[in-house]
Protein backbone atom coordinates (compact mmCIF):
# COMPACT_ATOMS: atom_id res chain seq x y z
CA UNK A 1 0.00 0.00 0.00
CA UNK A 2 1.25 3.30 -0.80
CA UNK A 3 1.77 5.96 2.03
CA UNK A 4 -0.92 9.16 1.01
CA UNK A 5 0.27 12.45 1.76
CA UNK A 6 -2.91 13.83 3.02
CA UNK A 7 -3.16 12.80 6.40
CA UNK A 8 -6.97 12.67 6.76
CA UNK A 9 -9.55 12.97 4.77
CA UNK A 10 -10.40 9.30 3.50
CA UNK A 11 -12.49 9.03 0.91
CA UNK A 12 -16.14 7.26 2.38
CA UNK A 13 -17.84 4.23 0.10
CA UNK A 14 -21.09 3.58 0.62
CA UNK A 15 -22.20 -0.62 2.05
CA UNK A 16 -24.42 -2.56 0.61
CA UNK A 17 -26.04 -5.96 1.61
CA UNK A 18 -27.29 -7.64 -0.94
CA UNK A 19 -29.66 -10.75 -0.77
CA UNK A 20 -27.61 -11.67 2.25
CA UNK A 21 -28.44 -15.00 4.04
CA UNK A 22 -26.51 -16.46 7.08
CA UNK A 23 -27.07 -19.87 8.77
CA UNK A 24 -26.09 -21.22 12.03
CA UNK A 25 -27.90 -24.11 13.53
CA UNK A 26 -31.82 -22.72 14.24
CA UNK A 27 -30.57 -19.36 13.89
CA UNK A 28 -30.88 -17.82 10.17
CA UNK A 29 -30.94 -14.74 8.30
CA UNK A 30 -32.39 -14.70 4.82
CA UNK A 31 -32.65 -12.09 2.30
CA UNK A 32 -30.47 -9.54 3.89
CA UNK A 33 -30.51 -6.17 2.00
CA UNK A 34 -30.18 -2.84 2.59
CA UNK A 35 -27.44 -0.12 1.76
CA UNK A 36 -25.54 3.00 3.41
CA UNK A 37 -25.09 6.01 1.04
CA UNK A 38 -21.72 6.97 1.03
CA UNK A 39 -21.02 9.52 4.00
CA UNK A 40 -23.67 8.76 6.39
CA UNK A 41 -23.80 7.67 9.58
CA UNK A 42 -25.90 4.77 10.09
CA UNK A 43 -27.33 2.77 13.16
CA UNK A 44 -27.87 -0.57 13.46
CA UNK A 45 -30.51 -1.14 16.61
CA UNK A 46 -32.07 -4.38 17.22
CA UNK A 47 -32.80 -6.76 20.37
CA UNK A 48 -30.16 -8.85 21.68
CA UNK A 49 -29.17 -11.83 19.63
CA UNK A 50 -30.85 -10.64 16.41
CA UNK A 51 -27.88 -10.90 14.47
CA UNK A 52 -26.76 -7.81 14.12
CA UNK A 53 -23.08 -8.42 15.25
CA UNK A 54 -23.23 -11.44 12.96
CA UNK A 55 -23.96 -8.86 10.08
CA UNK A 56 -21.26 -6.26 11.14
CA UNK A 57 -18.93 -9.37 11.25
CA UNK A 58 -19.77 -10.44 7.60
CA UNK A 59 -19.24 -7.21 6.57
CA UNK A 60 -15.64 -7.47 8.46
CA UNK A 61 -15.14 -10.72 6.44
CA UNK A 62 -14.99 -12.27 10.14
CA UNK A 63 -17.81 -14.60 8.62
CA UNK A 64 -18.59 -16.10 5.09
CA UNK A 65 -22.32 -15.55 4.57
CA UNK A 66 -23.96 -18.68 3.06
CA UNK A 67 -25.55 -16.79 0.39
CA UNK A 68 -25.33 -13.16 -1.34
CA UNK A 69 -22.78 -10.50 -1.38
CA UNK A 70 -21.79 -7.26 0.23
CA UNK A 71 -20.63 -4.22 -1.40
CA UNK A 72 -18.09 -1.30 -0.33
CA UNK A 73 -18.63 1.35 -2.94
CA UNK A 74 -18.57 -0.54 -6.30
CA UNK A 75 -16.62 -3.31 -4.71
CA UNK A 76 -17.94 -6.85 -4.02
CA UNK A 77 -15.73 -7.61 -1.18
CA UNK A 78 -17.94 -10.85 -0.54
CA UNK A 79 -15.18 -13.14 -0.97
CA UNK A 80 -12.36 -10.54 0.28
CA UNK A 81 -9.92 -11.21 3.29
CA UNK A 82 -10.84 -8.71 6.44
CA UNK A 83 -7.24 -6.38 5.65
CA UNK A 84 -8.36 -5.72 2.35
CA UNK A 85 -11.76 -4.21 2.60
CA UNK A 86 -11.00 -0.88 3.49
CA UNK A 87 -12.54 -0.67 6.94
CA UNK A 88 -12.23 0.22 10.42
CA UNK A 89 -13.57 -2.07 13.05
CA UNK A 90 -14.35 -0.77 16.64
CA UNK A 91 -15.90 -3.80 18.93
CA UNK A 92 -17.36 -3.30 21.87
CA UNK A 93 -15.13 -3.82 24.33
CA UNK A 94 -12.33 -2.37 22.36
CA UNK A 95 -10.55 -5.37 22.49
CA UNK A 96 -7.07 -4.15 23.29
CA UNK A 97 -3.85 -6.05 22.02
CA UNK A 98 -2.67 -7.35 25.49
CA UNK A 99 0.69 -6.72 25.19
CA UNK A 100 0.76 -4.01 23.13
CA UNK A 101 1.37 0.13 24.00
CA UNK A 102 -1.14 2.36 22.83
CA UNK A 103 1.58 3.65 20.36
CA UNK A 104 1.63 0.29 18.94
CA UNK A 105 -1.68 0.13 18.90
CA UNK A 106 -2.37 2.42 16.75
CA UNK A 107 0.27 1.95 14.82
CA UNK A 108 -0.55 -1.46 13.88
CA UNK A 109 -2.19 -1.50 10.89
CA UNK A 110 0.25 0.32 9.44
CA UNK A 111 3.52 -1.59 10.37
CA UNK A 112 1.39 -4.77 8.29
CA UNK A 113 1.42 -2.53 5.80
CA UNK A 114 5.02 -1.83 5.68
CA UNK A 115 4.63 2.48 6.10
CA UNK A 116 7.74 3.97 6.93
CA UNK A 117 9.06 4.39 11.04
CA UNK A 118 8.80 7.82 10.21
CA UNK A 119 5.13 7.96 8.78
CA UNK A 120 3.76 5.69 10.89
CA UNK A 121 5.41 7.83 14.03
CA UNK A 122 3.86 10.99 12.19
CA UNK A 123 0.07 9.54 11.81
CA UNK A 124 0.66 7.88 15.16
CA UNK A 125 1.59 11.20 16.71
CA UNK A 126 -1.57 13.17 14.09
CA UNK A 127 -4.41 10.43 15.46
CA UNK A 128 -3.49 10.43 18.95
CA UNK A 129 -4.30 14.03 18.95
CA UNK A 130 -6.72 14.02 17.56
CA UNK A 131 -8.64 11.65 19.62
CA UNK A 132 -7.17 12.70 23.09
CA UNK A 133 -4.93 9.78 24.04
CA UNK A 134 -1.58 11.77 22.89
CA UNK A 135 -0.57 11.43 26.60
CA UNK A 136 -0.82 7.65 26.76
CA UNK A 137 1.33 6.49 23.90
CA UNK A 138 3.70 4.68 26.13
CA UNK A 139 0.73 3.14 28.00
CA UNK A 140 -0.57 -1.10 27.79
CA UNK A 141 -4.47 -1.77 27.97
CA UNK A 142 -4.88 -2.70 31.38
CA UNK A 143 -3.86 0.68 32.46
CA UNK A 144 -6.44 2.37 30.19
CA UNK A 145 -9.97 3.55 31.46
CA UNK A 146 -13.09 2.09 29.71
CA UNK A 147 -12.97 5.40 27.47
CA UNK A 148 -9.64 5.84 26.78
CA UNK A 149 -9.06 2.13 25.25
CA UNK A 150 -12.47 3.15 23.13
CA UNK A 151 -10.56 6.18 21.61
CA UNK A 152 -7.13 4.01 21.46
CA UNK A 153 -9.58 1.03 19.60
CA UNK A 154 -10.68 4.29 17.32
CA UNK A 155 -7.55 5.28 16.41
CA UNK A 156 -6.36 2.13 16.10
CA UNK A 157 -8.64 1.61 13.78
CA UNK A 158 -8.81 4.98 12.07
CA UNK A 159 -4.77 4.37 10.86
CA UNK A 160 -4.73 3.13 7.64
CA UNK A 161 -7.25 5.48 6.10
CA UNK A 162 -10.20 3.06 5.83
CA UNK A 163 -13.53 4.11 3.91
CA UNK A 164 -15.87 2.39 6.01
CA UNK A 165 -16.09 2.37 10.11
CA UNK A 166 -17.63 -0.38 11.74
CA UNK A 167 -18.64 -0.18 15.40
CA UNK A 168 -19.95 -2.75 17.47
CA UNK A 169 -21.93 -1.31 20.67
CA UNK A 170 -18.81 0.87 21.56
CA UNK A 171 -20.41 2.88 23.88
CA UNK A 172 -22.12 -0.07 26.00
CA UNK A 173 -19.55 -0.31 28.51
CA UNK A 174 -19.25 3.61 29.10
CA UNK A 175 -21.24 5.67 32.09
CA UNK A 176 -23.43 8.41 30.57
CA UNK A 177 -21.34 10.91 31.25
CA UNK A 178 -18.63 9.54 29.61
CA UNK A 179 -21.05 8.45 26.38
CA UNK A 180 -21.98 11.57 25.66
CA UNK A 181 -18.30 12.43 25.53
CA UNK A 182 -17.38 9.69 23.42
CA UNK A 183 -20.42 10.00 20.64
CA UNK A 184 -19.41 13.69 20.54
CA UNK A 185 -16.02 12.54 19.06
CA UNK A 186 -17.52 9.49 17.15
CA UNK A 187 -19.60 12.52 15.32
CA UNK A 188 -16.54 14.99 15.06
CA UNK A 189 -14.57 11.72 13.51
CA UNK A 190 -17.40 10.79 11.22
CA UNK A 191 -17.50 14.57 10.36
CA UNK A 192 -13.55 15.12 9.70
CA UNK A 193 -13.01 12.38 8.19
CA UNK A 194 -15.48 11.57 5.62
CA UNK A 195 -16.05 8.02 6.89
CA UNK A 196 -18.94 6.20 6.02
CA UNK A 197 -20.14 4.38 9.74
CA UNK A 198 -21.97 1.65 10.15
CA UNK A 199 -22.67 1.94 14.33
CA UNK A 200 -24.68 -0.81 16.53
CA UNK A 201 -26.36 0.07 19.41
CA UNK A 202 -29.25 -0.78 21.70
CA UNK A 203 -29.67 2.84 22.73
CA UNK A 204 -32.17 5.22 21.33
CA UNK A 205 -30.33 7.75 22.48
CA UNK A 206 -26.99 6.89 20.78
CA UNK A 207 -29.33 6.79 17.67
CA UNK A 208 -30.56 9.91 18.06
CA UNK A 209 -27.18 11.79 18.55
CA UNK A 210 -25.23 10.22 15.72
CA UNK A 211 -27.28 8.65 12.85
CA UNK A 212 -28.06 9.95 9.95
CA UNK A 213 -30.17 6.64 8.98
CA UNK A 214 -31.64 4.44 11.35
CA UNK A 215 -31.91 1.25 10.67
CA UNK A 216 -33.81 -1.95 12.41
CA UNK A 217 -33.16 -5.32 12.71
CA UNK A 218 -36.25 -7.85 13.35
CA UNK A 219 -36.80 -11.92 12.26
CA UNK A 220 -33.78 -11.84 10.49
CA UNK A 221 -34.83 -8.59 8.40
CA UNK A 222 -33.20 -5.19 8.44
CA UNK A 223 -35.66 -2.18 7.20
CA UNK A 224 -35.01 1.28 7.64
CA UNK A 225 -36.54 3.04 10.39
CA UNK A 226 -35.92 6.24 10.02
CA UNK A 227 -33.67 9.23 8.01
CA UNK A 228 -32.58 12.33 8.60
CA UNK A 229 -32.96 15.20 5.41
CA UNK A 230 -29.46 16.39 5.02
CA UNK A 231 -28.01 14.44 7.33
CA UNK A 232 -24.82 14.65 9.98
CA UNK B 1 -14.95 -16.05 54.15
CA UNK B 2 -15.57 -12.44 54.84
CA UNK B 3 -16.58 -11.61 58.36
CA UNK B 4 -15.05 -13.23 61.24
CA UNK B 5 -18.13 -14.95 62.32
CA UNK B 6 -18.54 -16.99 59.00
CA UNK B 7 -14.41 -17.80 59.77
CA UNK B 8 -15.40 -19.24 63.09
CA UNK B 9 -18.24 -21.33 61.54
CA UNK B 10 -18.39 -24.90 61.70
CA UNK B 11 -18.61 -25.48 58.60
CA UNK B 12 -15.09 -23.57 57.43
CA UNK B 13 -13.04 -25.09 60.12
CA UNK B 14 -14.29 -28.36 59.42
CA UNK B 15 -13.13 -27.57 56.07
CA UNK B 16 -9.94 -25.92 57.41
CA UNK B 17 -9.08 -28.87 59.65
CA UNK B 18 -9.44 -31.28 56.21
CA UNK B 19 -7.20 -29.34 54.55
CA UNK B 20 -5.10 -29.05 57.20
CA UNK B 21 -5.18 -32.70 57.64
CA UNK B 22 -3.84 -33.46 54.11
CA UNK B 23 -1.06 -30.60 53.85
CA UNK B 24 0.60 -32.12 57.45
CA UNK B 25 0.51 -35.47 55.61
CA UNK B 26 2.32 -33.74 52.84
CA UNK B 27 4.80 -31.88 54.87
CA UNK B 28 5.04 -35.06 57.24
CA UNK B 29 6.45 -37.29 54.02
CA UNK B 30 9.11 -34.65 52.98
CA UNK B 31 10.21 -33.67 56.54
CA UNK B 32 10.87 -37.69 57.19
CA UNK B 33 12.77 -37.89 53.74
CA UNK B 34 14.62 -35.14 54.26
CA UNK B 35 15.52 -36.20 58.10
CA UNK B 36 16.60 -39.62 56.82
CA UNK B 37 19.84 -38.89 55.69
CA UNK B 38 22.67 -36.73 56.96
CA UNK B 39 24.00 -33.65 54.89
CA UNK B 40 27.60 -35.20 54.31
CA UNK B 41 25.80 -39.17 53.24
CA UNK B 42 23.74 -36.74 50.59
CA UNK B 43 26.61 -35.14 49.28
CA UNK B 44 28.74 -38.43 48.51
CA UNK B 45 25.50 -39.96 47.20
CA UNK B 46 25.77 -36.84 44.67
CA UNK B 47 29.03 -37.33 44.27
CA UNK B 48 28.82 -41.03 42.26
CA UNK B 49 29.68 -40.78 38.68
CA UNK B 50 26.38 -42.92 38.23
CA UNK B 51 24.30 -40.25 39.64
CA UNK B 52 25.81 -37.19 38.05
CA UNK B 53 25.42 -38.79 34.56
CA UNK B 54 21.99 -39.95 35.47
CA UNK B 55 21.45 -35.96 36.83
CA UNK B 56 22.93 -34.19 33.78
CA UNK B 57 20.60 -36.79 31.33
CA UNK B 58 17.42 -35.70 33.29
CA UNK B 59 18.17 -31.99 32.99
CA UNK B 60 18.95 -32.41 29.07
CA UNK B 61 16.05 -34.97 28.37
CA UNK B 62 13.35 -33.27 30.64
CA UNK B 63 14.10 -29.79 28.70
CA UNK B 64 14.66 -30.96 25.42
CA UNK B 65 10.91 -32.62 26.28
CA UNK B 66 9.47 -29.36 27.29
CA UNK B 67 10.61 -27.96 24.16
CA UNK B 68 9.33 -29.99 22.20
CA UNK B 69 5.97 -30.47 23.77
CA UNK B 70 5.46 -26.57 23.86
CA UNK B 71 5.67 -27.32 19.81
CA UNK B 72 3.17 -29.66 19.86
CA UNK B 73 1.30 -28.17 22.33
CA UNK B 74 0.92 -24.42 21.14
CA UNK B 75 -0.78 -25.28 17.73
CA UNK B 76 -3.00 -28.14 18.74
CA UNK B 77 -4.00 -26.49 22.13
CA UNK B 78 -4.64 -23.40 19.65
CA UNK B 79 -6.81 -25.93 17.66
CA UNK B 80 -8.86 -27.20 20.46
CA UNK B 81 -9.33 -23.61 21.96
CA UNK B 82 -10.92 -21.91 18.55
CA UNK B 83 -11.73 -24.41 15.97
CA UNK B 84 -14.84 -25.97 15.67
CA UNK B 85 -14.96 -29.14 13.50
CA UNK B 86 -17.00 -32.82 13.35
CA UNK B 87 -14.89 -34.99 15.96
CA UNK B 88 -13.46 -33.05 18.11
CA UNK B 89 -14.96 -34.11 21.52
CA UNK B 90 -13.42 -37.39 19.91
CA UNK B 91 -10.11 -35.40 19.11
CA UNK B 92 -9.98 -34.31 22.59
CA UNK B 93 -10.67 -37.68 24.31
CA UNK B 94 -7.83 -39.39 22.36
CA UNK B 95 -5.28 -36.57 23.59
CA UNK B 96 -6.43 -37.93 27.19
CA UNK B 97 -4.85 -40.91 26.57
CA UNK B 98 -1.37 -40.18 27.95
CA UNK B 99 -3.17 -38.84 30.93
CA UNK B 100 -5.17 -41.19 31.57
CA UNK B 101 -3.09 -44.85 30.34
CA UNK B 102 -1.08 -46.23 33.06
CA UNK B 103 2.37 -44.98 32.27
CA UNK B 104 3.68 -48.23 32.39
CA UNK B 105 1.28 -49.24 29.60
CA UNK B 106 1.75 -46.00 27.23
CA UNK B 107 5.93 -47.61 27.56
CA UNK B 108 5.06 -51.31 26.26
CA UNK B 109 2.85 -49.24 23.31
CA UNK B 110 5.43 -47.69 22.57
CA UNK B 111 7.74 -50.75 22.82
CA UNK B 112 5.47 -52.36 20.68
CA UNK B 113 5.08 -50.09 17.87
CA UNK B 114 8.67 -49.51 17.35
CA UNK B 115 8.68 -53.28 16.15
CA UNK B 116 5.99 -52.89 13.48
CA UNK B 117 6.88 -52.18 10.25
CA UNK B 118 6.15 -48.19 10.69
CA UNK B 119 8.38 -48.07 13.63
CA UNK B 120 10.96 -49.79 12.03
CA UNK B 121 10.33 -47.83 9.04
CA UNK B 122 11.32 -44.30 11.27
CA UNK B 123 13.65 -45.85 13.38
CA UNK B 124 15.67 -46.57 9.96
CA UNK B 125 15.09 -43.50 8.40
CA UNK B 126 16.05 -41.14 11.61
CA UNK B 127 17.82 -42.85 14.81
CA UNK B 128 17.04 -45.64 16.52
CA UNK B 129 14.91 -44.96 19.69
CA UNK B 130 14.38 -48.20 21.61
CA UNK B 131 16.67 -48.33 24.62
CA UNK B 132 18.45 -45.32 23.70
CA UNK B 133 18.46 -41.87 25.41
CA UNK B 134 16.26 -40.75 22.53
CA UNK B 135 13.53 -43.36 23.76
CA UNK B 136 13.90 -41.16 27.06
CA UNK B 137 13.00 -38.46 25.31
CA UNK B 138 10.18 -39.84 23.02
CA UNK B 139 8.95 -41.51 26.34
CA UNK B 140 8.89 -38.40 28.14
CA UNK B 141 7.45 -36.69 25.06
CA UNK B 142 4.34 -39.10 25.23
CA UNK B 143 3.58 -38.11 28.45
CA UNK B 144 4.88 -34.83 28.71
CA UNK B 145 3.24 -32.98 25.97
CA UNK B 146 -0.62 -34.41 26.65
CA UNK B 147 -0.17 -32.15 29.60
CA UNK B 148 1.54 -29.59 27.96
CA UNK B 149 -1.73 -29.57 25.28
CA UNK B 150 -4.28 -29.20 28.24
CA UNK B 151 -2.17 -25.87 29.56
CA UNK B 152 -2.18 -24.15 26.15
CA UNK B 153 -5.92 -25.06 25.46
CA UNK B 154 -6.97 -23.56 28.90
CA UNK B 155 -4.57 -20.51 28.26
CA UNK B 156 -5.99 -20.26 24.73
CA UNK B 157 -9.64 -20.33 26.21
CA UNK B 158 -9.09 -17.90 28.28
CA UNK B 159 -7.62 -15.67 26.02
CA UNK B 160 -10.27 -13.52 23.61
CA UNK B 161 -10.60 -13.71 20.03
CA UNK B 162 -11.80 -10.60 19.18
CA UNK B 163 -8.13 -8.71 18.95
CA UNK B 164 -7.07 -11.74 16.54
CA UNK B 165 -10.32 -10.82 14.72
CA UNK B 166 -9.82 -6.98 14.81
CA UNK B 167 -5.58 -7.67 13.93
CA UNK B 168 -7.45 -9.35 10.77
CA UNK B 169 -9.34 -6.24 9.97
CA UNK B 170 -6.39 -4.44 10.18
CA UNK B 171 -4.45 -6.40 7.12
CA UNK B 172 -3.11 -9.58 9.22
CA UNK B 173 -3.39 -13.44 7.77
CA UNK B 174 -4.79 -15.40 10.39
CA UNK B 175 -1.43 -16.54 11.06
CA UNK B 176 0.09 -12.98 11.44
CA UNK B 177 -2.72 -12.77 14.22
CA UNK B 178 -1.57 -15.43 16.30
CA UNK B 179 2.06 -14.40 15.82
CA UNK B 180 1.80 -10.74 16.55
CA UNK B 181 -1.74 -10.75 18.57
CA UNK B 182 -2.60 -14.03 20.55
CA UNK B 183 0.99 -15.74 21.03
CA UNK B 184 2.87 -12.40 23.21
CA UNK B 185 -0.32 -12.79 25.32
CA UNK B 186 0.06 -16.16 26.07
CA UNK B 187 3.55 -16.55 27.08
CA UNK B 188 2.80 -17.22 30.74
CA UNK B 189 1.03 -19.86 29.61
CA UNK B 190 3.73 -21.11 27.24
CA UNK B 191 6.06 -21.06 30.17
CA UNK B 192 3.31 -22.85 32.46
CA UNK B 193 2.96 -25.46 29.63
CA UNK B 194 6.85 -26.21 29.58
CA UNK B 195 6.92 -26.03 33.28
CA UNK B 196 4.53 -28.73 33.58
CA UNK B 197 5.86 -31.03 30.75
CA UNK B 198 9.11 -30.25 32.43
CA UNK B 199 8.18 -31.50 35.76
CA UNK B 200 5.82 -34.28 34.44
CA UNK B 201 8.80 -35.88 32.72
CA UNK B 202 11.39 -35.18 35.22
CA UNK B 203 9.37 -37.98 37.64
CA UNK B 204 8.56 -40.41 34.47
CA UNK B 205 9.63 -43.97 35.38
CA UNK B 206 7.32 -46.51 34.02
CA UNK B 207 7.37 -45.88 30.53
CA UNK B 208 11.25 -45.14 30.41
CA UNK B 209 12.03 -48.10 31.75
CA UNK B 210 9.87 -50.19 29.53
CA UNK B 211 10.71 -48.11 26.39
CA UNK B 212 14.75 -46.53 26.93
CA UNK B 213 15.85 -49.21 29.81
CA UNK B 214 17.49 -48.86 32.81
CA UNK B 215 20.95 -49.25 31.70
CA UNK B 216 23.67 -47.28 33.78
CA UNK B 217 25.08 -44.24 32.27
CA UNK B 218 23.02 -44.73 29.11
CA UNK B 219 19.48 -43.78 29.70
CA UNK B 220 19.69 -43.85 33.44
CA UNK B 221 17.13 -40.73 34.81
CA UNK B 222 16.96 -39.88 38.11
CA UNK B 223 13.71 -41.83 39.01
CA UNK B 224 15.82 -45.06 37.22
CA UNK B 225 18.46 -44.31 39.52
CA UNK B 226 16.05 -44.22 42.73
CA UNK B 227 14.80 -47.35 41.35
CA UNK B 228 17.80 -49.37 41.22
CA UNK B 229 19.33 -47.83 44.28
CA UNK B 230 16.82 -49.21 46.20
CA UNK B 231 17.08 -52.39 44.41
CA UNK B 232 20.38 -52.63 45.81
CA UNK B 233 19.54 -51.73 48.92
CA UNK B 234 21.30 -48.53 49.06
CA UNK B 235 18.03 -46.20 50.58
CA UNK B 236 20.77 -43.33 51.43
CA UNK B 237 21.65 -42.86 47.63
CA UNK B 238 17.82 -43.51 46.82
CA UNK B 239 16.56 -40.24 49.02
CA UNK B 240 19.46 -37.77 47.69
CA UNK B 241 18.42 -38.69 44.55
CA UNK B 242 14.62 -38.46 45.95
CA UNK B 243 15.35 -35.33 47.84
CA UNK B 244 17.36 -33.37 44.48
CA UNK B 245 14.15 -34.45 42.45
CA UNK B 246 11.42 -33.01 45.53
CA UNK B 247 13.84 -29.74 45.21
CA UNK B 248 13.60 -29.53 41.48
CA UNK B 249 9.80 -30.06 41.52
CA UNK B 250 9.55 -27.39 44.36
CA UNK B 251 11.99 -24.79 42.22
CA UNK B 252 9.32 -25.42 39.40
CA UNK B 253 6.55 -25.08 41.26
CA UNK B 254 7.34 -21.61 42.58
CA UNK B 255 8.59 -20.47 38.90
CA UNK B 256 5.22 -21.37 37.41
CA UNK B 257 3.61 -19.80 40.89
CA UNK B 258 5.79 -16.36 40.66
CA UNK B 259 5.02 -16.13 36.69
CA UNK B 260 1.65 -16.76 36.88
CA UNK B 261 -0.38 -19.60 35.43
CA UNK B 262 -3.08 -17.15 34.62
CA UNK B 263 -3.13 -15.10 31.26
Amino acid sequence: MSEPSAVSGQRSAGIRFDNLSWHAGTFRLEGVSFSVPAGNYAVLMGRTGCGKTTLLEILCGLRRPAGGRVLIGERDVTALPPGERGIGYVPQDGAMFPTMTVRDQIGFALKIRHWSAATITARVQELSGQLGVAHLLDRLPQHLSGGERQRVALGRALAAKPSVLLLDEPLSALDEELRDELAALLKRVHREFGLTALHITHSRREAEQLADVVFRMEAGQVTAAQAKVGGG
Amino acid sequence: MSSPAQRLSPFWVSLGVVAGLYLFFLLAMLVATASYSSPEKLVEALGKREIQHSIVLSLITCTITALLSLLLAVPVGYLLARARFPGKHWLEAALDIPIVLPPMVMGLCLLILFQTPLGRFVENATVQFTYTVFGVVLAQFTIGAAFAVRTMRHTFDHLSARPEDVAMTLGCTRAQAVWLVTLPAARRGMFAAASVAWARSLGEFGPILVFAGATRMKTEVLPTTVWLELSVGNLEAAVAVSLLMVLCAMCVLAAVKWVGEEV
